[in-house]
């Protein structure tokens, strides 16, 4: 066969799904991008401010900004090794406000139940909530909790809003990484998705390994503290991994990043259980880790004091941003040749062999 | 981690690239049939570390990417029953059929299920006796014996609504499907080290003699990938073709003759069609008459069903190393892993999204 002229190529092309919504859309990659861009933030017009997608929007409010963020929470199964629902709704929404620089003030928590869902797991769940807020330090202050009938739900979803305080011109976003800055990673990455993978499938890798699920606002004022304006962006590498989050702040900021492979710390059993499963470390879900991107002057003296932190003690230098490549991430492969890396397209599909 | 970092240590790899190097007086073309191997190169960008003059094709070796557009249709069509639980390994379900995938058929209703093993569609089927569970049996030798468990094990549960859909397919057959070929470029083979794991490799001593073609059998690490080059490179620079083995981790000669049981009691050898390449005799198993009773195709009726390729997609010289992607006129425009128009832009181990993936564009 010849090769076809795509121009002249005629339908029915085998194209994938275009009229409803896939599993894929919610992956935190490119479907759930195309979402948002193409869906739901046209709809919204002229009531949105224009700007880059951050994980919270900043709101002026007199001398201070109020930062906003909320996040809907659907994890199967509620409860896996190093938390359960509870404490990723609570740390999932602290953490996205923290990523804007602010300090986390109050939470809503909103609670959609099946109808028939245990009591003692509902117990379990709200004692978890309250257990993450005292030790976040941030107020549960208002609420909801609807009951659908069965099979409407499964089990269990959690809604947390946030909302946290910071003063004013001191706040980093996924816009203003600039060439020079360097790539600072918290802690190692994969733990999260892994474990629920593990858990939910029962592939037996959970007695080796927990979630990493905990709140990172701490961290973040430490590095504030100990870099202010320096610390460009900030973000935390949930759904869609580290692949996301570094290509979503190359591509607000316009710059190109570039990544060592050796340098990104991969736990051994995630790496296990991603070279059986056939998934990428860069693509699975965190929950108790950050990357920043930090002006190189100040880098050392931020790195420092992130390790001083319980939650960042294993912090490393991952990358740098570079003007070349503008929205995208290269890295240095492990043999020393050099590859990009891209976002996931939809769910993460195990392999075959 | 212990037994996989050793593998990817860059002080040997430059080692190796140096060996190779001076090795190397001559340029050669060097086909890797395993999409695993694929992967790891282009992951890696390893072709590009590479001596220039050693040219890496990519072979038919991904199991997704040579299964036949018209077993997917059949695929769907079962999947689309209301009584059907349809099970695959994950990267099937995004393979694009003439129509739609199993993603799609889901998001509508179908129950489709990613499943890590055939044995856990079994479990699934002894769970719901009400549910008609069906596995889709793709993939090489590799997958061939956990496959035939899962038949056997439905046997000896007596077990009525558990089939599966066969589309296995075998090494040897393609490769010399591939030597045959008039246009073929192809100095050397890397065996496929996890096949050779299985079947061992005395069914590759015949084809090296016939043939003159040096034949390495190889892991999938970065080391592993790098010293089998190097054993095959060495052996076109001696004018020697033998059959010799890189993975002595994992690989014997007589291979896992438990493992070849198995196939042997479940399946039979049969002509396969591959997609983009074409019928080759004797290239595949399908059910052995006493387990007929287990295959879908005929539980369901749909073994009639034929479709068509779409006419932009170069699948074929894609699988047959005839080009690479990035000749390919719909390559990272009409085609891309977001909606792709043949197999090798869909799983991870095809040659076309593994090139997309790590970001190889279009010259052009």
């Amino acid at each position: 066969m010849t090769a076809v002229d795509p121009a002249q190529a005629t339908c029915p092309l085998p194209v994938a799904e275009q009229e409803r919504i896939l599993l894929g859309h919610g992956s935190g990659g490119q479907l759930s991008a195309e979402l948002l861009t193409d869906l739901i933030i046209p709809a919204l017009g002229e009531s949105t401010p224009a700007g880059p997608l951050e994980d919270a929007a900043v709101l002026p409010l007199g001398d201070l900004e109020v930062v906003l963020s909320t996040d809907s929470f659907v994890v199967s199964p509620l409860f896996f090794p190093g938390g359960d629902i509870g404490a990723l709704a609570v740390n999932g929404t602290v953490n996205d406000v923290a990523m804007r620089g602010a300090r986390p003030l109050a939470l809503a928590v909103a609670y959609v139940i099946e109808e028939g869902f245990p009591l003692a797991d509902l117990r379990r769940v709200v004692s978890s909530v309250a257990a993450a807020a005292r030790e976040a330090g941030v107020a549960v202050v208002t609420g909801d909790t609807k009951v659908v009938g069965r099979g409407a739900a499964d089990g269990l979803f959690v809604t947390t809003t946030g909302i946290g305080q910071r003063p004013v011109g001191v706040g980093p976003s996924a816009a203003r990484a600039v060439p020079g800055d360097v790539v600072l990673l918290s802690a190692p990455i994969g733990l999260h998705g892994t474990t629920v993978l593990s858990t939910r499938e029962g592939l037996g890798f959970e007695a080796d390994i927990a979630s990493d699920t905990r709140p990172l606002h701490r961290l973040v004022g430490t590095m504030l503290h100990a870099g202010g304006a320096a610390v460009h962006s900030l973000r935390d590498p949930t759904r869609g991994g580290l692949a996301s989050a570094l290509t979503e702040i190359a591509g607000a900021s316009g710059v190109g990043v570039e990544l060592d492979e050796h340098a990104i710390p991969v736990p051994a059993a995630v790496a296990a259980a991603c070279e059986i499963l056939g998934l990428d470390p860069l693509h699975v879900a965190n929950e108790g880790c950050l990357v920043g991107f930090v002006a190189a002057a100040a880098a050392d003296t931020v790195l420092a004091a992130m390790r001083a932190c319980p939650e960042g003690s294993a912090a490393v230098p991952i990358g740098s941003v570079v003007t070349d490549h503008p929205g995208r991430v290269v890295m240095r492969t492990l043999v020393g040749s050099r590859r990009i890396v891209d976002m996931l397209i939809g769910e993460q599909l195990p392999r075959i062999c | 981690m212990k037994y996989l970092d050793e593998y990817r240590d860059p002080v040997l790899a430059r080692r190796l690239l140096g060996e190779l190097a001076a090795a190397a007086t001559r340029p050669w073309t060097v086909m890797e049939v395993c999409g695993g191997q694929t992967h790891t190169i282009v992951r890696q960008g390893i072709d590009e570390l590479l001596p220039a003059g050693i040219r890496m094709i990519h072979g038919p070796g991904c199991p997704v990417c040579v299964t036949p557009l018209e077993m997917l249709d059949r695929a769907l069509a079962i999947a689309a029953r209301p009584e059907v639980t349809f099970t695959s390994f994950g990267d099937m379900l995004r393979v694009p059929g003439s129509r739609t995938d199993l993603l799609a058929l889901k998001a509508r209703g179908a129950d489709v299920r990613v499943v890590y093993s055939p044995i856990d569609a079994v479990q699934l089927a002894v769970a719901n006796p009400d549910r008609q569970v069906v596995f889709f049996a793709v993939g090489f030798e590799t997958t061939a014996p956990a496959n035939a468990m899962a038949v056997l094990r439905a046997a000896a549960l007596g077990l009525s609504n558990f089939s599966i859909l066969v589309s296995h397919v075998l090494v040897p057959p393609a490769i010399t499907a591939i030597l045959d070929a008039p246009d073929c470029q192809v100095q050397g083979f890397l065996a496929a080290g996890h096949v050779c794991a299985v079947m061992g490799w005395t069914e590759y001593e015949p084809i090296v003699a016939r043939y003159r073609v040096p034949i390495v059998v190889t892991g999938f690490e970065p080391l592993d990938l790098l010293e089998g080059i190097l054993m095959t490179v060495r052996q076109l620079e001696h004018g020697r073709a033998e059959v010799e083995n890189q993975y002595v981790r994992a690989v014997r000669r007589s291979g896992n003759t438990q493992a070849q049981d198995a196939i042997r009691a479940v399946f039979r050898i049969t002509d396969r069609s591959w997609r983009g390449i074409g019928t080759i005799p004797a290239s595949g198993l399908t059910l052995a008459d006493e387990f007929g009773d287990y295959d879908a195709e005929r539980r369901f009726g749909v073994g009639r069903l034929t479709a068509t390729e779409h006419p932009a997609c170069i699948a074929g010289e894609i699988l047959t190393g005839t080009k690479v992607p990035t000749e390919c006129g719909a390559y990272g425009t009409l085609c891309t892993p977001r909606s792709p128009l043949g197999a090798p832009m869909v799983s991870s181990e095809g040659t076309c999204a593994a090139f997309y993936t790590a970001g190889r564009r279009r010259s052009a």
